[in-house]
């Protein structure tokens, strides 16, 4: 348990070494109150640099998601995603037709825990972030009392692109935005759409290209 | 003046310390003194900002006051290493602030994990001939090399260009810094951090000059849309106000008065031109706020801090360098 942590400690000083892991904490204080993160998605690093922007006292109690064939592979991985960073599996393939695949989140979100997950459900480089997934749309149906807040992860990108091992450093900010809910009445379509409009406001500098 | 001169290297560097922080705690004990007097109601607000900005500003004397004793007592090897670091620190914040490509990708790996590092193993081992054209030579042919190999011709000269210009500044520049502080001048062996602590002080003061005459004389900006601030009028009384300060210092330095003076006018003139530089570059990287203020990622502030030694120390080095011939 405690090389979990010290491997934790390792990592967060790492990002912030490489990245600078800024948390601008623009809509909401960080508190531990339970939240679900949710960011654009542009690489690997992008779990670990919002990990690192944290506050230590609510790293324990945030967890990722990660996809259970990919991450279970090794016992370096899994050791990595359960020790160190507890995060949430989910399965990519049902097994069964009527599996529902984001069940491993309700029971974390039941437990108290708080989540990060990243609606695109695949890595984009392309700028602006694809079409968010329903998944957003049906937690936050089901725990109306917890917090959704947007999050941009900027330059993240320039620090490892695809295919090289070796980050370079650059700075890169983690902004975290005003909470969200689904309003009354509006449907799955609107809200995916105002929770992408409000992740991508947050991006600092604006959206001149 | 004679008590001075009778005690030996260690303890006059010793000394040095003394004074160094005991005017640091005068003017911290003295400031919360004056910050207790009464004021009337309706100053109350501007002057709370002139007081957190002052108290943000002596922070940082403090910080850089025992940042430059922990360099002296750690040796060569410690103070290599600490300007290791803030020359990685600010090279970090200059490539945010550029529109990197993937291509760039191995040569940025090269600057930052090869270059850098190596820079510094020179100056601590005190290779001053090959520390002074490693990056201007060496590293001035291996970035686009290993640009070019990534196979990538858009905006090649412009990208190669900052980068090489940026790791001059942010390493090349800064690096003269610690290799002050080792360098051998025949009759003055082991007093680096005198050099080093003439320099800082005296681009202080022309900085603090400068800041003070911008902010009294009205005079037209030479180039309003980088700085509406910097003046030339102001530049000479910052770069004349080092020289003064320099001249009353020349007893720390290998110089005679006048030498020191001349010293001190170049290093803060060359000091303050490149902070005027730097505003330019941030200008055109789109930050207008100077400081950490800034909603740009990567503006964190610590290139301001540092432009102003990245430029005086090169110039500072190679002319006492040059005039001395301390080669080693």
């Amino acid at each position: 348990m405690v090389l979990a942590e010290i491997t934790g400690l390792f990592l967060s000083w790492l990002a912030r070494l490489i990245t600078g892991a800024q948390g601008h904490w623009k809509g909401c204080p960080p508190t531990s109150e339970q939240r679900i993160y949710f960011a654009n998605h542009q690489s690997h690093f992008d779990w670990v640099l919002i990990w690192a922007s944290l506050p230590s006292e609510l790293r324990a109690r945030t967890r990722p998601i990660a996809a259970r064939d990919y991450w279970t592979s090794s016992a370096l991985k899994t050791w990595l995603t359960t020790a160190v960073f507890n995060a949430v599996y989910v399965s990519r393939t049902r097994a069964t037709p009527d599996e529902d695949p984001l069940e491993p989140l309700v029971d974390a979100l039941q437990g108290g825990d708080s989540l990060v997950i990243f609606p695109e459900g695949t890595r984009s480089n392309k700028g602006a972030p694809q079409a968010f997934k329903a998944g957003l749309y049906h937690l936050s149906e089901q725990f109306p009392e917890v917090q959704l807040i947007p999050t941009w992860i900027d330059n993240v990108q320039r620090v490892m692109p695809k295919g090289e091992v070796v980050p370079v450093p650059i700075l890169c900010t983690v902004t975290f935005g005003a909470p969200i809910r689904i309003e009354p009445g509006e449907d799955k379509r609107a809200f995916l759409e105002r929770a992408r409009a409000a992740v991508m406001a947050l991006r600092p500098g604006g959206w001149k290209e | 003046m004679r008590w001075l001169k009778s005690l030996n290297t260690g303890e006059q560097v010793a000394f040095l310390f003394v004074v160094l922080f005991g005017a640091l705690l005068l003017v911290s004990i003295g400031s919360v003194l004056w910050s207790l007097r009464e004021r009337p109601e309706q100053e109350q607000e501007a002057w709370q900002a002139r007081w957190a900005r002052f108290r943000h500003e002596l922070n940082m004397v403090w910080v850089g006051a025992c940042l430059f004793w922990a360099a002296w007592v750690s040796g060569p090897v410690g103070a290599t290493l600490l300007f290791g670091v803030f020359s990685f620190l600010a090279f970090r914040e200059f490539i945010t602030l550029l529109h990197t490509r993937r291509a760039d990708h191995r040569g940025l790996i090269m600057a930052f994990f090869v270059i850098l590092p190596l820079q510094y193993v020179l100056v601590g081992t005190r290779h001053f001939d090959l520390f002074s054209v490693l990056i201007p030579v060496y590293g001035f042919l291996a970035i686009p090399v290993a640009s070019a190999l990534a196979d990538d011709p858009g905006r090649f000269l412009e990208r190669n260009a900052k980068i090489q210009w940026g790791i001059m500044v942010c390493v090349y520049g800064l690096s003269h810094a610690p290799a002050l502080l080792l360098l051998d001048i025949p009759k003055y062996q082991g007093r680096g951090a005198f050099l080093l602590f003439f320099l800082v002080a005296v681009v202080a003061c022309g900085q603090i000059a400068q800041a003070v005459a911008t902010s009294r004389f009205r005079a037209r900006p030479v180039a309003r849309r980088i700085s509406r601030s910097f003046t030339m009028k102001a530049w000479w009384i910052g770069a004349f106000a080092a020289a003064v300060a320099g001249a009353l210092l020349y007893w720390i330095t290998p110089f005679k008065a006048g030498q020191a003076a001349i010293a001190a006018f170049i290093a803060a003139g060359c000091g303050s031109f490149g902070v005027f530089v730097m505003q330019a570059l941030k200008r055109d990287a789109g930050i207008h706020a100077w400081g950490n203020r800034s909603a740009i990622t990567g503006a964190v502030g610590l290139l301001d801090r540092i432009a102003v030694m990245c430029f005086a120390a090169p110039v500072f080095f190679h002319s006492v360098r040059w005039y001395f011939r301390a080669a080693t």
